[in-house]
């Protein structure tokens, strides 16, 4: 019993828990100050503090999905960005045609930028964008598509380590570049923007905004639930047996291609998600999304947060967030700097990462019992010893 | 890729069953492999009889883990054939493939996966479908429970099998990896340098360990301690410069005025 108690897959389980309930008490609580009291009020949470929440669950939901790759399975993608912004292209072809003949040329049928560039008809990849179901669909086979034919062709040449994330760089660079472009029917250099409504609510409601926050809290709850069960399953100690040893797993009889492939469409999917909530939160996608220094940030977050432990990832997520938030608005040029030092001190100091910090605070709270700590230091003789012995 | 009689793909672990009616378990005949114009094997022919024991020896250079290399699929050889049984022809699988119809490998430095704890190390390992979405909804078995057991308890490492595997000893590790391969089930261990840096005493266990294998199983052993292949073999493979110099007991190989001169004649 004390065995079951101490095993990591309880330990593990609690930390759903703890999230899951940390999220769905936070949520309550910004959801209930932001309708129950006034404006004025100690308690009044306002609307932009909603949306600005709901966009930091959405980078969280981002994190997520990178830690899932990175701190896992070792693939550090410098990417990510481009699934998130192809999640928020699919949000955002869907809210340019919500916005029907109420845009600047009044066309019902075609998108303000498309009348400017004096086209006639819809291209055909636009064809069913009006539809909420193919939107929710294009979320996440546009990013998983893309992921799958990467990863296949990486994978598959066993292409890893630094040059992986080369490539993952310049997959995001050149998509950039093509979005900017006017003939690639995406609203080139201004993206898309201007929305009016989702699923027949107005964005400028501010309940619509925080049932946006609410949905994207419940989101990121699913979406952590799912990356809790895959980690705590078999497939999950595959992933991280490919992490440490890839070559030991391919002689176990695993094909870590395959493995690889899944998991980096799971990760691209759950970004896909994280970018279609993040759109109609912030009312524009563009395509500096897919800029490699928002990609590189999210892995800062990542490692900031701690990696390979799931809640690190939110954790990071949100503090770096916040911390952006706040520093931009004292001293804009100073945020790289801050950024980078916050990078290197954590690094050095906190090589697990906030999360490391957590769990070494969990410690002192709940210190392991005597017996415990005791089996533990006999353990350590014993291996002492037998390293001795060599 | 296997095939039936009727030509449709044999890809489960029980259809790749060697054929070892003719008492050998694998058979690897004229393969040659070069690199850049070295030739690391050299039309090389080797026999190893079903449940035997066999130690390869030869200076560094020889070929002898580019010859593992060719068994489990690493490296594709430039001519010759490699069969497991009489019917598995090694050269259209892939690693995976290979592991997964019984050839086990034990890397050269101790390769376990140091994150996971020992007990979760050999559960990766056991026999089975190594498939995406069986891993997924994947729960062991009371089955495979015991068989975990019995692995550990072959290796020694029942008392250590919630650490992770990164806490354990040099050799401990060693016996892990051993272990991993022993609860895939394979038909055939091949066993790269097995004692390099390990105590006396762990030595003579992994002797011990390595000749109570012989029988069930096919081993096959690289060793440069020859105090260590004396202890364990019965039959011993010389390799020189890709090709195999001499065959036998180790005192015929002693004897050996070949294997004198190339080999042991330095060390004598």
């Amino acid at each position: 019993m004390k065995n079951l108690l101490n095993s990591p897959l309880v330990k593990k389980m609690s930390s759903l828990h703890c999230v899951i309930a940390i999220l769905f008490i936070s949520t309550l609580y910004v959801t209930v100050c932001n309708l129950a009291f006034a404006e004025g009020s100690m308690l009044y949470v306002s609307d932009y503090t909603v949306s600005l929440l709901g966009k930091y669950l959405c980078y969280a939901l981002l994190a997520l999905a990178v830690d899932l790759v990175w701190g896992y399975c070792g693939i550090l993608s410098l990417g990510h960005g481009a699934f998130f912004a192809l999640g928020g292209y699919a949000m955002g072809m869907y809210l340019m045609r919500q916005i029907g003949d109420r845009g600047v040329y009044g066309n019902a049928e075609l998108p303000d930028f498309m009348v400017f560039l004096n086209w006639t008809d819809l291209p055909w990849y636009w064809a069913g964008s009006d539809n909420a179901l193919v939107m929710i669909l294009l979320v996440f086979a546009g990013p998983g598509l893309l992921a799958y034919l990467f990863g296949t062709l990486a994978f598959r040449s066993r292409v890893s380590g630094v040059y992986l994330s080369i490539m993952t760089q310049a997959m995001t660079y050149a998509l950039l570049l093509a979005f900017f472009r006017n003939e690639m029917g995406f609203g080139g250099n201004n993206g898309l923007t201007d929305f009016k409504e989702i699923f027949g609510f107005s964005l400028q409601s501010p309940d619509t905004k925080l049932a946006l926050f609410v949905a994207t809290s419940i989101m990121l709850a699913i979406g952590y639930a799912i990356s809790h069960f895959i980690m705590n399953s078999k497939m999950g100690r595959v992933v991280t047996a490919i992490r440490d040893a890839e070559n030991r797993v391919r002689f176990v009889g695993y094909k870590p291609q395959h493995y690889k492939v899944w998991i980096f469409v799971v990760s691209a999917m759950l970004a896909g998600v994280a970018g279609a909530l993040y759109v109609p939160q912030v009312g524009i996608i563009n395509p500096g999304e897919f800029s490699p220094l928002n990609s590189i940030e999210i892995v800062i977050w990542v490692a900031i947060g701690g990696r390979g432990t799931l809640y690190g990832a939110l954790i990071g997520a949100i503090v770096v967030s916040y911390a952006k938030t706040r520093f931009t608005a004292i001293m804009p040029e100073a945020w790289l700097f801050g950024l980078g030092g916050l990078f290197v001190l954590v690094t050095l100091l906190l090589p697990k990462g906030l999360a490391g910090l957590v769990s070494n605070l969990m410690d002192k709270v709940d210190p392991p019992s005597t017996a415990k700590k005791d089996q533990v230091n006999e353990d350590q003789a014993a291996i002492a010893t037998t390293a001795e012995n060599k | 890729m296997i095939v039936d009689k009727n030509g449709s793909p044999l890809s489960s672990a029980e259809n790749l069953k060697p054929d070892t009616r003719h008492g050998m378990i694998l058979y690897v005949e004229d393969v040659s492999v070069s690199f850049d114009g070295f030739k690391a094997l050299n039309d090389l022919n080797l026999y190893i009889g079903d449940g035997e024991l066999r130690c390869l020896i030869g200076a560094n250079g020889a070929g002898k883990t580019t010859l593992m290399d060719v068994i489990t699929g690493k490296t594709r050889p430039d001519t010759g054939k490699v069969s497991f049984g009489q019917q598995i022809d090694l050269l259209e699988l892939d690693e995976s493939e290979i592991a997964r119809a019984g050839i086990g490998r034990k890397f050269q430095k101790p390769t376990v996966f140091e994150a996971l704890t020992v007990f979760e190390n050999i559960e990766l390992s056991l026999s089975g479908d190594k498939g995406i979405w069986t891993s997924l909804f994947h729960k062991l078995s009371g089955e495979q429970k015991d068989k975990i057991d019995e692995v550990l308890t072959t290796i020694g490492l029942t008392a250590e099998q919630h650490y992770p595997a990164g806490r354990l000893s040099h050799g401990q590790k060693q016996w892990l990896e051993i272990g991993m391969l022993l609860a895939a089930e394979p038909r055939l261990l091949l066993v790269d340098e097995p004692v390099t840096g390990m105590t006396t005493q762990e030595t003579e266990r992994t002797a011990e360990l390595l000749t109570s294998l012989a029988g069930k199983h096919s081993v096959v052993v690289v060793e440069h301690d020859m105090a260590f292949v004396r202890s364990i073999a019965r039959k011993v493979t010389v390799l020189h410069q890709g090709t195999v110099l001499a065959e036998g007991s180790m005192d015929e190989v002693q004897a050996n005025k070949d294997v004198r001169e190339v080999y042991l004649g330095e060390e004598h």
